[in-house]
């Protein structure tokens, strides 16, 4: 059973990107919450640098020296960032502009002299392959695994770990890093230690999903669940949920369409992160704009209380104090009226005698609200 | 070295570099000052599903076609950054990482669904990956050129009004400049600097060639026009550089020896510039330190003499040592040698003794008059 779940491609593919997903996310999380999501996008590009000196040096292009390389060269990236900005020639985001081409451009240079046609090449570490990740496999308690799932896998389960046990520090020193500091918290070496493990895992991640890709899948989950929810649990599990739901779809939309995997994956979170963005249950577009809506439609039944409450009981109040005034009185279209009449019907806050409109008790408690709020009791 | 010159590739791919230079350093000039670098970095990404809808809808390789889904692709995605920056609570370096990693997924999904058709037309795609500055036609040439001019006459002609939002963006809005419609504009031309490079640098690197160049010119002028040039000379220097290198080393990308040529230019210029220059910073700094520590120095031996009121006060130097915590060997010895200060003997004691002269008890006078902190 479990033999035959490590044999399938399929199930090793799929598991590679959600192990990626998780991975990525979580890290991810706190990035998005600190604004500093753009460092994972210097850090992606850096590590192919890291990974030529390190394939160089060793000849190893994956395993834990290739890890350790990167989180080596994601610090590097993070310190020379820092240096350049202490220096106050250069603002922080330019900064990171200037120090991740060019690490990547040299790691590319690299590349292009001394590796050619071996595993790594440029494409490799941008696009990556993970439609091959069930070839490299490796005897683990009687099984024989994909390289990339351990890897990904032990990626996955040290970043949940850190987060686990440094969830309160985090938690702190991402929404209030000057009370973290304050406390003791040394929030500056959390963030590196951070910074040290979306490297390892962009490392982990680069043969199957690739530098860029890696991106998204740090950046996009965190970014959906933020519009989802206010809570910082629910955000890192709502993340995971949405990068390993984004890898099982990407693989099968992949396969039908014959594209890449590793880019159709990234495609997902886009989609998932669109359906997030407009149907939202607070933060979503559609619920903002029925909010927005439904809070006229109420504003207008106030209008009309007002309206109904300042004629009432005048010699013209026959006149403005009927339907067929009030397009003309309160500029409202027909249709507007007519809305905002039912609705003022059904809330109980007028009636009608004849032609006439009458406030009803609870109607002419509204309009006191709105013309006279300091004649109200206290609430308590 | 002439034949070399008159190359007909090598040519091409010297006046490609030098309009790369010219519109990246002009637009990148303005996006650095506003704050904007990483924008080139996500609009850079998401020309590449562009590209492939360019070619999806001509059926070749045609550059017009290209460039202008490029350009696209690229506006859609600045408009996505500012649309989430509006409507969500995200911070814009999340927009920015959304659009960039989104769109450059949709790129590499329908570049790999062109590649799998087999479509024999399809060959060099690829290229606008990390640029390769061979490729480059004539005919390529004059499209990258009238974009070129185009951005150039556009700053030309509101050349006020860019630097007027620029600085001071809230100023322009109550002057009644259409300040979101310049905002828009100027956007836009980055996407198109984008569209230039794509040739010769790739989507991926080009976010340096709209940054670096800029940031290496801004340490050399205050002055927006005279940054504006020197931002273009420099992208043209990196970028002829960059082309003819790997024009006649075979196999080395075009867009990494571009960004490593323009990146020494930076670190040059951080470090030489005239003014702002970290060499020269640190100069300043160690001769203001010295300075500091005789003035320092000075205060000390004044106010020893007019403790004892003896103007003739012989201070011990180990005790002025340990006044300041630091050896003041060197500092007395510039004061020496400004004839502010005279060595002198206290015997029976053996060691160095100092006095101040007739010189040094006026210059600590000016100084304490200077600071606020007369004999009181």
């Amino acid at each position: 059973m479990l033999e035959a779940f490590f044999d399938s491609p399929d199930a090793m593919i799929m598991l590679t990107g959600a192990l990626v997903g998780i991975a990525a996310s979580l890290v991810g999380t706190f990035l998005v919450l600190r604004g500093a999501a753009m460092l994972s996008d210097a850090i992606s590009h850096s590590i192919v640098f890291g990974i030529i000196i390190v394939w160089l040096l060793t000849g190893q292009a994956s395993g834990p020296l290739q890890i350790i390389g990167a989180a080596l060269t994601g610090l590097l990236t993070a310190a020379l960032t820092e240096f350049l900005v202490s220096t106050r020639k250069v603002k922080s985001d330019a900064a990171i502009g200037l120090v991740f081409p060019l690490l990547f451009s040299i790691g590319v240079l690299l590349i292009n002299i001394y590796a050619r046609n071996v595993h790594i090449d440029q494409h490799t570490v941008l696009l990556g392959e993970i439609g091959f990740v069930w070839l490299d496999t490796m005897e683990l308690g009687g099984l024989l695994i994909p390289e990339a799932v351990i890897w990904t896998g032990t990626m996955a389960l040290l970043n949940l770990a850190f987060i686990t046990l440094f969830y309160k520090e985090l938690k702190l020193s991402t929404f209030d890093p000057a009370l973290a500091r304050a406390l003791g918290f040394m929030p500056g070496l959390l963030a590196y230690a951070t910074m040290g493990l979306l490297s390892g895992t962009a490392v982990a991640a680069f043969d199957s999903v690739g530098a860029i890709l890696f991106i998204a899948f740090v950046i996009v989950p965190p970014a959906a669940a933020y519009l989802l929810t206010d809570r910082l649990w629910l955000m890192l599990v709502i993340g995971c949920a949405i990068a390993i739901a984004s890898a099982i779809a990407g693989y099968w939309l992949a396969v039908l369409l014959n594209a890449s995997i590793g880019g159709m994956m990234a495609l997902m979170t886009g989609g998932f992160f669109t359906l997030a963005l407009l149907a939202g249950p607070r933060y979503g577009i559609l619920a903002q704009w029925l909010r927005r809506k439904r809070r006229r439609g109420e504003n207008a039944c106030r209008t009309l209380a007002v309206h109904l409450y300042n004629h009432e009981g005048e010699a013209n109040a026959s006149e403005e104090n009927v339907a067929a005034a009030l397009s003309e009185h309160l500029h409202w279209s027909p249709e507007q009226a007519r809305q905002t009449l039912l609705k003022s019907l059904d809330d109980g806050l007028i009636s009608r005698s004849g032609d006439l409109l009458v406030l009803t008790p609870k109607g002419r408690a509204t309009a006191r609200e709105v013309l006279e709020p300091w004649s109200q009791a206290p609430a308590n | 070295m002439i034949a070399f010159l008159s190359d007909f590739t090598i040519q091409n791919v010297v006046v490609g570099a030098m309009l790369l230079g010219i519109i990246s350093g002009v637009l990148g000039s303005f996006a650095v000052l506003r704050k904007q670098s990483l924008l080139g970095d996500t609009l850079s990404h998401a020309a590449l599903p562009g590209i492939c809808i360019g070619f999806l809808v001509a059926g070749s390789r045609s550059l017009p076609f290209l460039l202008g889904g490029a350009l696209l692709t690229g506006a859609a995605a600045a408009l996505v950054v500012l649309m989430l920056g509006r409507t969500t609570r995200l911070k814009t370096d999340a927009s920015l990482g959304i659009a960039l990693s989104v769109f450059f997924a949709l790129g590499i999904v329908l570049l790999t669904m062109i590649q799998s058709t087999g479509n024999a037309a399809q060959g060099g795609l690829e290229s606008f990956l990390f640029g390769q500055a061979a490729a480059i036609l004539r005919s390529d040439l004059y499209v990258m050129g009238a974009i070129t001019a185009l951005a150039v006459i556009l700053v030309g002609l509101l050349w006020k009004e860019f630097k007027l939002v620029t600085f001071d963006p809230q100023f322009a809005a109550t002057l009644g400049l259409p300040v979101l419609a310049l905002d828009v504009l100027l956007t836009t031309m980055i996407a198109l600097a984008v569209v230039v490079g794509l040739q010769m640098v790739g989507v991926v690197l080009m976010a340096a060639m709209i940054i670096a160049p800029a940031v290496a010119a801004r340490q050399w002028t205050d002055r927006l026009g005279t940054m504006v040039g020197l931002a273009a000379f420099f992208g043209m220097a990196a970028g002829v550089f960059g082309a003819l290198v790997s024009a006649t080393a075979r196999g080395l990308a075009t867009g990494p020896l571009i960004v490593i040529a323009i990146s020494v230019l930076v670190l040059a210029s951080l470090l030489l510039a005239p003014q702002r220059g970290i060499v020269w910073e640190a100069l300043r700094q160690y001769e203001n330190r010295k300075h500091l520590r005789a003035r320092q120095v000075l205060s000390t031996l004044y106010r020893l003499a007019a403790e004892h009121n003896d103007p003739a006060y012989r201070a011990e130097q180990g005790m002025i040592d340990a006044y300041h915590g630091f050896g003041t060997h060197a500092a007395l010895k510039r004061l020496e040698d400004r004839a502010l200060v005279t060595q002198t003997r206290h015997a029976p004691e053996t060691t160095a003794h100092w006095k101040l002269t007739q010189a040094g008890i006026a210059a600590a006078q000016a100084d304490r008059t200077e600071n606020g902190e007369d004999h009181a």
